[in-house]
């Protein structure tokens, strides 16, 4: 199929590799997103979500294994090289928003374009652009100590789709939020997925949540137990 | 990019105002430190070089001297002592063209003159042509003093423009012709004043007030001579090298021909002669000696602030962790982080110089007035301040910039 986005195939991952206490996390994870997908991968704390997440979103490189992202085999850039694909190819959504303090809603959202080249006026034309879709125009030139939690996971969204990226990365983006804000975020993903067709993987350690999701992906100690379409899921 | 980095840091700069103005004190001090030392300095430097250097570089200054620093040889001057009118004859006959002339003054004293409420204070001094000549007087109403004079021994006097001021109210047409009249050691010497000069502050008169500062009366060589005991006998003369006579030579040979014809048998006195020419070698090697000593002292303050800068930087890089790790995760490249606290660091220390040396300025203009000193900025100083400051962050800042581009996005990105 053509239209995968993201292939990784038999993903390992060690730390202290070559000495007595090596250890393997990630013991060969199969993973295929296509494009305009929602895919959540689940997991309790110590599955190996984290550092799948982390692979996944180029911030760390896996002990072996391929890594496909939008055709780009990822496997042997360079850390630049990294840098500017998650620059271009993956929008991160954090739990804790990770907004740049003292800096306006719009500067926020222009900051992975600034390191994307990008001119200036686009980029404002842009951010502006983005900041209506999230809901969080009227507040663009507030600053994030402004802003409430679901406020600012708005802004950050948006950030996060300003260079078109090929999937959406979101760690637990509404683990910091009380139920009701969460459930505007959500709303908004899936918003985002139906209306723009956006691909979103959803890092989650919640089943319920993970069960709104188009495919529900299950993590244990290192391997997918389970892979299947979520229950609630809206589609 | 660059632009982008800059304003991205001002505003961070400006968010966090006492912050960055406590970084920036070090360098703020240090700076203005060195532009003030600088400043006064050369204020200093370029009044003392000017002042010896209307005096001529070709100049050689002939006095006598006690032979040795023993006691016992120690005793009054007597005339045998004195150089004498023959002396100097046969130093020109000797030396030829090589000594372009020889000036002689005799200052017969101080004194004040009072008119009403005024009152002008004055130096009594007969120079011979040679001596007028260096003294480069530019006259300003009236006429200077001739061979003529000398040789008619005409009571005559110039007066500077400063006792024209104070005497005649500055009437320098009244001053002509008139009669001057000064009392020396209970004597009255009468002289009819000719011309008037302006008087031109050498620096040297720092510490008087404006009302209090002696100006010369020049009376021609010969009248003096006449009036003052001892007239012919002189304890020192200056003379000019002649074109192309090299002034550190002709001092050596000029004192030698003395002492070895005139003061070999003298049993306590000589002739010493220096040429300032070296007066001026030795000064200026001094007084850059002095400048550099202070610039020392204000590079270390430099240095102080340059290593409060890191530590501020640091502190602010750790700080900012969570920060760089978001960057780092949206698409900033090591380069790009790195460039970005290395602008930061040179953006405070640009801006602290910039104050430093405005502040640095202020002061030294403030000393250099005060001191009586003409006070100018230099440029090149100043220049070298910008630059240095901006070379001080990037020194500075490189090192915790390099840190935050190498954080581990994925620590960074964790840390509380």
């Amino acid at each position: 199929m053509n239209d995968i986005i993201m292939s990784a195939r038999d993903i390992r991952k060690s730390y202290n590799v070559g000495t007595e206490n090596e250890l393997e996390i990630l013991h060969g994870i199969d993973l295929d997103v296509h494009k305009g997908e929602f895919v959540s991968i689940v997991g309790s704390s110590g599955s190996g979500k984290s550092t799948f997440m982390n692979i996944l979103g180029l911030l760390d490189r896996p002990t072996s294994g391929a890594y496909t992202l939008n055709s780009i085999d990822v496997s042997k850039s360079t850390d630049d090289e990294l840098s500017h694909i998650r620059n271009r190819e993956i929008g991160f959504v954090f739990q804790t928003y990770n907004l740049i303090p003292r800096t306006s809603a719009i500067k926020n959202v222009e900051l992975p374009m600034l390191y994307a080249r990008v001119p200036e006026r686009e980029r404002r034309e842009r951010a502006e652009m983005l900041l209506e879709l999230v809901g969080m125009k009227e507040r663009m030139h507030h600053t994030p100590d402004e802003l409430s939690g679901g406020q600012k996971q708005r802004v950050a969204i948006a950030r996060s789709l300003v260079n078109h990226p090929s999937m959406i990365l979101a760690d637990e983006p509404t683990g910091a939020l009380d139920s009701a804000t969460g459930r505007i975020v959500m709303d908004l993903f899936h918003k985002l997925h139906k209306e723009n067709g956006i691909t979103i993987v959803l890092i989650t350690h919640s089943n319920e949540l993970a069960e709104e999701t188009e495919r529900v992906v299950t993590l244990k100690d290192g391997h997918i137990i389970t892979e299947r379409a979520g229950l609630r899921y809206a589609g | 990019m660059l632009v982008e980095n800059i304003k991205l840091c001002l505003t961070g700069l400006m968010a966090n105002k006492i912050r960055t103005f406590l970084t920036m004190l070090g360098i703020i001090i240090g700076i203005a430190a060195m532009i003030a030392i600088m400043t006064v300095s050369d204020a200093m430097n370029s009044s003392v070089m000017n002042s010896m250097g209307s005096m001529g570089a070709d100049k050689i200054e002939v006095f006598i001297m006690q032979k040795g620093y023993d006691e016992s040889t120690s005793r009054e001057m007597k005339t045998k002592d004195y150089f004498t009118d023959e002396m100097l004859d046969d130093l020109k006959q000797t030396f030829g063209n090589r000594i372009s002339g020889i000036a002689l003054s005799k200052d017969i004293g101080s004194s004040r003159i009072e008119k009403g409420k005024s009152y002008a204070n004055i130096q009594l001094k007969g120079l011979n042509p040679t001596a007028l000549k260096s003294e480069n007087l530019s006259m300003l109403k009236g006429r200077s003093i001739t061979e003529k004079d000398e040789e008619t021994l005409s009571k005559i006097a110039l007066v500077s423009d400063k006792y024209v001021e104070k005497i005649f109210g500055g009437d320098e047409k009244a001053a002509l012709g008139s009669e001057i009249e000064v009392l020396v050691d209970n004597k009255y010497y009468t002289y009819t004043i000719v011309g008037v000069y302006q008087y031109i502050d050498s620096g040297m008169s720092a510490g008087f007030s404006q009302n209090d500062i002696s100006t010369n009366v020049y009376i021609p060589f010969a009248v003096a001579k006449m009036q003052v005991e001892k007239g012919d006998l002189y304890d020192e003369f200056s003379l000019k090298a002649g074109e192309g006579t090299d002034p550190d030579t002709l001092c050596f040979e000029v004192q030698n021909y003395i002492n070895t014809k005139y003061y070999e048998d003298n049993d306590a006195y000589e002739s010493y002669a220096y040429s300032m020419k070296a007066q001026l070698k030795q000064m200026n090697s001094m007084l850059s000696t002095q400048k550099n000593a202070f610039m020392a002292i204000g590079a270390i303050a430099l240095l102080v602030g340059g290593i409060g800068v890191m530590n501020i930087m640091i502190v602010s890089i750790t700080e900012r962790t969570r920060e760089i790790g978001t960057r780092k995760a949206l698409g900033a490249t090591n380069n790009d982080i790195r460039l970005q606290f290395i602008i930061e660091a040179m953006v405070i220390c640009l801006l602290g110089g910039i104050i430093g040396i405005i502040t640095g300025l202020l002061f030294g203009m403030a000393a250099t007035k005060v001191m009586g000193y003409q006070g100018t900025a230099s440029v090149a100083g100043i220049l070298a301040c910008v630059l240095f400051s901006m070379a001080f962050g990037l020194f500075f800042g490189y090192y915790p910039a390099n840190k935050a581009a190498k954080m581990n996005p994925i620590e960074a990105l964790r840390y509380e």
